[in-house]
């Protein structure tokens, strides 16, 4: 066992979408109480260098496993597919349609009369939608669906990317 | 086998003996020193029963120093050689600096590397070398108290504090002859106060406004866990900036106009100081200063300082919206830094959470005690405890690419410490040579971003545009300073820099600095290597002693454990000479038997942390 291997085996989880992110952070709590470089501190030189290393590593499993996105995509990428770049880009044109759509929602905020109403009905649009995204990802990959998951990371980096200026937009109406 | 021990006169072999360690609060105005005594925090006075010291160093012609309040008292006759508010110039290129030069009367020169300098009369004083006598008079304080040389310090700096002025700190540290136990951030110290004092749960927000800076935390506490959910603020806002709209103020009533000079300006800066302080206990206050007497109403002072206060708010807002939360997730606010005495700012802050703010423990003190804190616990002074802080990165690192754009490769917020790595590639037929250029925060542009430092990848073998892969691999440790490396994965050429800011100062500054100030007793600075050695020493052997009986002989082959136990009989013999070279020698000698020791025991704790999980679920019925 080294911490090369797979983030879910860290935390001891089980690999799979469903996570229960409780019990998530309790494990991540309970590694970092033992591998944080302050429990380090009158260790050995050499064991103070690999907390930091591991500390490090837990850290970044424990990201990865949290976002909804991001444990899609290291799914994808333990069974040996990267979809981490953009050059997965989903073919149904009725899901482009409706991205699009909510996009000319987006861009008229400023212009809006109430802008936070109009921002804040984007916004649950598109959360209700990430949400089931990843309902479907859940589905697709206990079944093996591979193509289908696949498209549905695609799908779903677009509504991270939405969510994301939907943010931006929050903080410039704010006047920040 | 149990290795026999044998204790040297005045030192105990017990691992769990109480260490000496402290927890400094470096301030823009002020400064103090806290320990931890008999399982009790306490900020620790000077002679004159003082807890906090003035941020104020004051130099002479011969170079000496005095520190505190009897050099605030010269402030104002000798404004150029009286340096205040130091920790505004620490990790800052003279670019930088332009705009507070205007408003503080000193005489900035730069030095070769591009920081700016102090000109006094005791010659060219750096930000650093300032910070480290404040340091220096905190240190002796606490040795005094606790009768013996630290072990350590926790030293705190503002979260939102950048990479360059963090390693400005620990330099300072340095300087200063104290071993950085950890940077910790302000607002993460008050809430270990907090929250180890209350024992709440829950989110908890941290507003802290100091003198020259501001920072908000956003923590969540569960279990002695305490994660930075979102950090953010402004180091470069805080009371000071109300004392200086309040003085511009009075300059007005007075009719001074524009063209002040630096003792007069020092004049009003003072009477706006004191009046604003009055304010927090009266409605208003009489002032009199360069021959103009006059009222000042509270609202008048609202009136002034409400749009800096607006600008902490927006801030606030911005770290609930990092952290995922709305204001009415948050169950405790706290209040930290002195200028959250002034009445409107807690006016303000209880608005804006729709909750009144905890002010029970000294907001001056806070700080420290929090450090002090953390201290006990990292020296090891409480085993067993459950406490544990997991900061963040305040602000975006990354590196410039084509085009003047900065590439985040770590962005803000993110859990330290932290590794992440990105490839990247050439951009030209034959290119041989890339150069890294390592920025901070969070702009596209990168003229919008802070300069790190800049370095090169050479040796690259010649190959067309595109077919090079150039892994830049980033680590932030957990103080939050960072090392960069870069590493073409074809050829395996490799370059690796540990991250000296820009406008910092390199090892050889801080080596020459240190011979600098003992250059009138070598043999200080020789006593000084060898106690420095021989303190190293100690912890090598005590720390390898308790490794050794924990696992040796569970972890080594008897072979093993004999060398590893041989190396450190010789390290326990040479430490006793006066050789501070050949200590040194030893303890690489022992650092490299035990390497492989090292990463056994690591491997245990693992398996044991993942035994730990099948229990739990045990426990939980899973």
């Amino acid at each position: 066992m080294d911490f090369t291997s797979n983030y879910f085996e860290i935390f001891g989880l089980p690999a799979g979408y469903q996570v229960d992110l409780e019990l998530l952070a309790n494990r991540y709590h309970q590694m970092q109480r033992e591998f944080h470089p302050d429990r380090y501190i009158n260790k050995p030189s050499q064991e103070q260098r690999l907390a930091v290393q591991y500390a490090a590593v837990i850290n970044q499993a424990y990201t990865e496993l949290k976002s909804p996105l991001l444990r899609a995509q290291y799914l994808l990428s333990l069974s040996g597919i990267e979809s981490s770049r953009e050059a997965s880009i989903t073919r149904d044109s009725t899901f482009l349609m409706q991205q699009i759509e909510l996009r000319e929602a987006l861009s008229e905020v400023r212009e809006a009369d109430e802008p936070f109403v109009v921002l804040d009905r984007v916004a649950e649009e598109a959360r209700d939608q990430y949400a089931d995204l990843q309902r479907e990802f859940g589905q697709q990959y206990s079944q093996a669906d591979v193509e289908d998951a696949v498209d549905t990371v695609a799908k779903m980096q677009f509504f991270s990317k939405l969510l994301n200026e939907v943010e931006q937009f929050e903080q410039e109406l704010d006047g920040e | 086998m149990v290795l026999l021990q044998i204790s040297e006169p005045g030192r105990s072999p017990e691992p769990h003996q109480r260490r000496r360690a402290v927890g400094i609060d470096l301030g823009t105005t002020n400064s103090l020193v806290a320990t931890v005594r008999s399982g009790t925090p306490e900020t620790l006075l000077d002679s004159e029963n003082q807890h906090l010291l003035p941020s104020v160093v004051h130099y002479i012609a011969s170079g000496e120093t005095t520190v505190g309040r009897r050099a605030y008292a010269q402030s104002a006759d000798d404004p150029l050689n009286t340096l205040i508010s130091i920790k505004r110039f620490m990790g800052r290129g003279i670019e930088d600096i332009k705009t507070l030069g205007s408003q503080l009367p000193y005489d900035m020169v730069a030095s070769d590397s591009g920081m700016p300098n102090f000109n006094t009369v005791a010659g060219e004083i750096s930000p650093v070398a300032a910070s480290s006598e404040i340091l220096k008079v905190l240190i002796e304080r606490a040795e005094l108290a606790l009768d013996g040389q630290l072990e350590g310090a926790v030293i705190t700096v503002p979260a939102y504090f950048d990479e360059a002025q963090r390693q400005a700190t620990k330099d300072a540290a340095t300087l200063a002859g104290v071993k950085v136990l950890r940077l910790l951030n302000e607002p993460t110290a008050a809430a270990v106060a907090y929250g180890l004092d209350q024992g709440g749960e829950g989110v908890i927000a941290v507003y802290d406004l100091g003198g020259g800076t501001f920072d908000i935390s956003i923590l969540r506490l569960s279990h002695g866990v305490f994660e930075v959910l979102a950090t953010g603020g402004d180091s470069a806002l805080g009371g000071d900036d109300f004392d200086r709209a309040l003085a511009q103020w009075l300059g007005e009533q007075a009719a001074l106009g524009d063209d002040l000079n630096p003792s007069l300006q020092r004049q009003l800066l003072m009477a706006a100081r004191s009046a604003k302080e009055s304010l927090s206990s009266q409605l208003q206050v009489e002032i009199s200063v360069a021959g103009w007497t006059g009222e000042l109403k509270r609202e008048q002072l609202d009136r002034l300082i409400d749009p800096l206060i607006d600008k902490t708010l927006r801030a606030c807002k911005r770290s609930l919206r990092d952290a995922g939360l709305k204001p009415e997730d948050v169950a405790n606010v706290v209040m930290v830094g002195g200028s959250t005495r002034t009445l409107r700012v807690r006016e303000k802050v209880t608005e804006a959470f729709g909750r009144q703010p905890l002010v029970d423990i000294d907001p001056d003190r806070v700080v420290a005690i929090g450090a002090a804190l953390q201290a006990d616990v990292l020296v090891g002074n409480k085993p067993g405890d459950e406490m544990l802080l997991l900061d963040v990165i305040p602000l975006s690192l990354g590196i410039e690419t084509m085009g003047g754009l900065m590439e985040k490769i770590i962005h803000r917020n993110t859990t330290i410490p932290v590794a992440k790595a990105q490839e990247f590639t050439t951009f030209k037929d034959g290119q041989v040579a890339m150069a890294i250029h390592v920025l901070q925060g969070e702009r596209e542009l990168i003229s919008n971003s802070r300069s790190l430092a800049r370095f090169e990848l050479r040796g690259i073998p010649p190959m067309v545009a595109g077919a090079a892969k150039i892994r830049v691999s980033f680590q932030v440790d957990a103080d939050g300073l960072l090392n960069v490396s870069a590493k073409e994965l074809n050829s395996g050429v490799e370059s690796h820099v540990e991250v000296k800011p820009s406008y910092g100062l390199n090892d050889e500054d801080v080596t020459r600095m240190l011979k600098e100030s003992y250059t009138h007793a070598r043999e200080d600075m020789q006593a000084r290597a060898l106690r420095e050695q021989q303190v190293d020493a100690d912890r090598m052997y005590e720390d390898l002693l308790v490794a050794l009986n924990q696992d040796g002989h569970e972890l080594l082959s008897d072979k093993e454990y004999h060398c590893l136990e041989a190396a450190l009989d010789d390290l326990k013999q040479v430490r006793q000479s006066t050789n501070h070279r050949e200590i040194a020698r030893h303890i690489e000698m022992v650092s490299k038997t035990s390497e492989e020791f090292a990463a056994r025991r690591m491997n245990a704790s693992i398996q044991k942390a993942l035994t730990g999980h099948s229990l739990n679920e045990i426990e939980k019925g899973v």
